[in-house]
């Protein structure tokens, strides 16, 4: 029998933050402007300019820090990153070292039947680099002439997140993620967008036989640029690793690169490289002091975080865990489910709105919820046309579709294409008269005791008024004539 | 009296009076320049042309009834460290050759408040990395007492040109001695203010945390105008200090009846030139006379000075000079078909000798294994250092010192011997691991006819006690002399 093995996963993860302006000079944040021109002497690192540390992005941090349980040092400095690399201004990155911002925090991570808390150790500021682009129709080095260094990046504020070696499968590791970027976008400091690389991962991963004290060799993974590269990526190296162990072989510690075209991990450079970042304290920054008063002030910035949120739907709307995590986990979800819930007294109704056509809407058009066309106060008009039975469920489906894609009101829909529900018992009666006059034959199975064809006959009505008869309406007066 | 060897604030006095104009002032510098830069190599860059114009339009706005500051009109050398936007900014260095800064210094922002003519670039030591001036791309400076010798460094350019009559005044950089070792060498006055009361912004940085910019001058009173102008906080500096400026001209002329001076035993070191040394006991016997006390004292810790400087200076060099890769300005080896071949070559070839030497020792110092017992322990010790003096403070307003063993030595005589060339600075380094202000006055020239310094250490933030002392000293000196340079 074969021994079972456990992975050990350690991820560091980068954040963006979405600051004014960048984390040592006067610059603006860039998005896809034209190359180079957000820049400025410092962040070109040109001789004699200075860094100045942006108090915004240490505030961001520090939500950050404080959000995942971390400590925050009350004495911080800023250390040099020492390496050669075109898109580094000076050649050297500011960074944090020894004395980071925050440690020894901890995220639990909801893995539905059981929760696996990860261990923080670390969160620290740091600046991005700049890009380089590759000349050439692929854009990859091997085949291009040139390669053009953009420096709009450079000098963006950035946090990095270093866990403990506390997650056991890539699953975990996935999940880690959507849970810390939650997080994150919870605190409104950075968008999070791991296809624009504002959050960016690598995982350090070894593997052990279950139960073993000892970490085995690990490998670090790079690119994991995705939820899905991420766990998948990490599949292929606890397998790889594996059938190495398996097979009598060692682990070679070294850094791979996950190709997602092939789905493997690749090493990244032939040779072992021991990097010597000569890291020293930043001369050019004075130290930081977080006094505790300006860190309770920041505390009391920190909105209502997801694991609290879940709680409180729960209790306040009295909704299902299932429904509140769904509806808490996000939020922009969150948000709107509230802003709904303060137009129309049943949460509910609102929750199964949005979890179920809403979202069906929102996926097929790959669109969040805030960037939907369609209002929480218009829903909630939707809804309550349906409790007032002006028009049915049936067809506020189709009006919700309307909504969604023209942003029109639920009023004005039904009006322009003549929805409202007929409850005219009048008129309801007459129809009815006509379908059973013209149907006798159901009319009369129904009296001899073959309940069921009433169905039938209230289709005919439907038919009749294009789905628009109060369909409560219908059953009523047919029951009452037929009886 | 010449023009051009009047002192700034005696200039002004005719600019009030309209009995001189800019254009007179800036034409008498050129002609200056022009009759000796070729035996001295002061300047690595003219500005003639801008100058001449700048000084019409000052002479304009003084003529339609502007303001006349202190150095409204006066032309300064700027040593070539300092970015000026639009005007080439080499540090004496081949790398950056042809670098042509996009942006003002903040301390040629507040001269330019006051309309002061730019002369030109001074030359230097590569990077600020030297004691002679020998270290520069574009050829040494020479001493105008002695042609044969150096002028001292890192800012020799600026020294020579102010001794010489090439500048009014000029602005340097210290980060071990590199104004003050100049200044004395050349017989001029050289003031290195309390770390981060000069905004460091668009000062190539050679050691952050030791560079401090500075004014030399021909006496104390323009030092003190000078100072008034270019201290200050900067938020675009975030080691500059939040502290008031006073107005330094207002200590000029205090008596220091009462001053207690402290002689460091370990500045009064082995190998002191003589006359240096008597010059110095000249200048105590002075302010006893004027009604000071003078004692000696021990700084122990300044005896390991030398050492922590040349690991602590060379380590943040090492980290400031990696910025020059050939990637985004300065000289790039062109010849080269891969990055890591590119950055070689280019840093080879961009480079002199003693930059690479010390960005060598710097790497090391900092490398994994060694940090611990040299980056970290020159740390810990420059804290001693600082603490020596802490002690000294709390009992001296002023400690007094050679600027320099010896008077300025010949050209070669010292370039292949770095230690010994490293102990040109050995009564001034000190002074910027604790980020100290000092001045260095002329005290007299030696029998071989060269200048001799002495330094007066203040504590922290105490430019005050320092001026006070310069001001008195300087008069009872009575130092007149110049170079006998022929026209």
């Amino acid at each position: 029998m074969k021994d079972k093995f456990e992975s050990v996963i350690g991820l560091e993860t980068h954040v963006e933050l979405y600051t004014n302006t960048k984390m040592f000079c006067g610059c603006r944040l860039s998005f896809g402007q034209e190359k180079n021109t957000y820049t400025c002497p410092v962040c070109l690192g040109h001789p004699g300019s200075l860094p100045v540390t942006n108090r915004k992005a240490v505030e961001y941090a520090i939500k950050i820090a404080l959000s995942l349980n971390c400590k925050i040092q009350k004495y911080t400095i800023f250390h040099r990153k020492n390496y050669f690399y075109p898109d580094m201004p000076k050649n050297y990155q500011i960074s944090q070292y020894d004395l980071p911002l925050g440690t020894g925090g901890y995220l639990d991570v909801d893995m539905g039947d059981y929760v696996r808390r990860v261990r923080i150790t670390r969160v620290h500021m740091e600046e991005d680099t700049g890009k380089l682009v590759h000349t050439g129709e692929t854009g990859r080095i091997s085949e291009s002439e040139a390669s053009i260094v953009d420096f709009n990046r450079a000098g963006t504020p950035l946090i990095e997140v270093v866990t403990e070696p506390d997650i056991r499968s890539p699953e975990e590791a996935k999940e880690y993620m959507v849970n810390l970027r939650n997080l994150i976008l919870f605190l409104d400091v950075s968008d999070c967008s791991m296809e624009e690389g504002s959050l960016r991962c690598d995982a350090n991963i070894s593997v052990r036989k279950a139960g073993a004290d000892k970490i085995g060799t690990k490998t670090e993974i790079k690119n994991l640029n995705s939820f899905k590269f991420l766990q998948k990526g990490l599949e292929y190296e606890v397998k790889r690793q594996i059938k190495i162990l398996e097979g009598g072989g060692k682990v070679i510690q070294q850094t791979r690169h996950y190709d997602s075209q092939t789905e493997t991990t690749k090493p990244l450079r032939s040779k072992e490289e021991a990097h010597d970042y000569r890291y020293f304290p930043e001369p050019d920054l004075v130290p930081m002091y977080m006094e505790d008063k300006a860190v309770e002030e920041i505390k009391k910035t920190i909105p209502e975080l997801p694991s609290a949120k879940i709680k409180r739907f729960e209790k306040q709307y009295n909704l299902s865990g299932y429904d509140s995590s769904f509806l808490a986990g996000s939020r922009d979800l969150a948000d709107y489910f509230e802003k709904c819930c303060k137009c129309y007294p049943n949460p509910k109704n609102v929750a199964n709105w949005i979890m179920g056509d809403f979202s069906a809407l929102l996926n097929k058009d790959k669109t969040a919820i805030s960037d939907s066309k369609v209002t929480p106060e218009d829903l909630c008009s939707m809804l309550k046309l349906i409790d007032k039975e002006k028009i049915s469920s049936k067809i506020a489906k189709s009006v919700f579709e309307e909504m969604f894609d023209t942003g029109k009101d639920p009023d004005s829909i039904i009006e322009d294409r003549g929805l409202e529900q007929i409850s005219d018992e009048g008129m309801l009666e007459s129809i009815i008269e006509e379908v059973l006059k013209n149907n006798p034959g159901p009319v009369e199975q129904y009296r001899q005791g073959k309940k069921k064809s009433i169905s039938f006959l209230i289709g005919k009505v439907m038919a009749e008024t294009k789905g628009k008869a109060n369909p409560r309406m219908v059953n009523e007066i047919i029951t009452s004539k037929l009886s | 009296m010449d023009i051009n060897y009047l002192t700034a604030h005696k200039l002004k006095e005719r600019l009030i009076k309209k009995e001189i104009s800019c254009t007179e002032i800036t034409e008498s510098i050129y002609s200056r320049i022009e009759s000796v830069e070729e035996k001295l190599n002061s300047y690595i860059r003219l500005e003639k042309k801008n100058a001449l114009k700048k000084a019409a339009e000052v002479d304009r706005i003084i003529s339609s009834g502007g303001d006349i500051a202190d150095f409204t009109g006066i032309p300064l050398a700027i040593k070539d460290n300092i970015c000026t936007r639009g005007v080439t900014t080499t540090c004496a260095s081949k790398i950056l050759e042809n670098y042509t800064p996009i942006y003002n210094a903040t301390v040629i922002e507040k001269l330019e408040k006051q309309n002061f003519i730019l002369t030109g670039k001074a030359n230097m030591d590569e990077f600020a990395m030297g004691s002679s001036n020998e270290n520069s791309h574009f050829g040494p400076v020479r001493n105008p007492w002695d042609t044969s010798r150096v002028p001292g460094g890192s800012s020799g350019g600026p020294a020579a040109c102010v001794a010489a009559g090439e500048a009014i005044c000029s602005l340097g950089s210290d980060t071990g001695g590199s104004i003050r070792q100049p200044a004395s060498l050349c017989g001029i006055v050289g003031f290195k203010p309390t770390y981060g009361m000069v905004s460091r912004y668009g000062l190539v940085a050679f050691a952050s945390s030791l560079d401090q910019i500075g004014p030399l001058t021909r006496d104390v009173e323009d030092c003190a105008a000078l100072l008034n102008i270019i201290c200050g906080h900067d938020e675009n500096d975030s080691t500059s200090i939040k502290a008031e400026v006073p107005d330094y001209k207002k200590y000029l002329g205090k008596d220091i009846k009462n001053i207690k001076v402290g002689v460091p035993r370990e500045l009064m070191v082995e190998g002191i030139d003589r006359e240096v040394k008597e010059a110095v006991d000249r200048a105590l016997k002075l302010v006893e006379e004027m009604g000071g006390s003078v004692e000696e004292v021990s700084l122990p810790s300044l005896e390991h000075a030398l050492s922590v400087y040349y690991i602590i200076a060379p380590s943040e060099a090492s980290s400031n000079l990696s910025r020059f890769d050939g990637v985004r300005y300065g000289y790039r080896n062109l010849e080269q078909k891969t990055l890591r071949k590119m950055y070689r070559r280019s840093r080879a070839e961009g480079f002199g000798n003693e930059v690479k030497r010390r960005i060598m020792i710097g790497t090391y110092c900092l490398s994994a294994g060694y940090y611990d017992a040299y980056y970290e322990k020159a740390q810990r010790v420059r804290t001693l250092i600082i603490n020596d003096f802490k002690k000294a403070f709390g009992k001296y307003d002023v400690l007094i010192s050679p600027t320099s063993p010896t008077t300025a030595f010949k050209i070669g005589e010292r370039i292949e011997d770095p230690l010994t060339m490293y102990l040109s600075d050995i009564c001034t380094i000190p002074v910027n691991l604790a980020g100290l202000p000092a001045i260095s006055i002329p005290a007299g020239l030696s029998s071989e006819g060269l200048p001799i310094g002495v330094q007066i250490i203040g504590n922290i933030l105490r430019e005050d006690n320092v001026l006070k002392a310069a001001y008195s000293l300087e008069k009872a000196v009575g130092f007149t002399s110049r170079p006998e340079l022929q026209n």
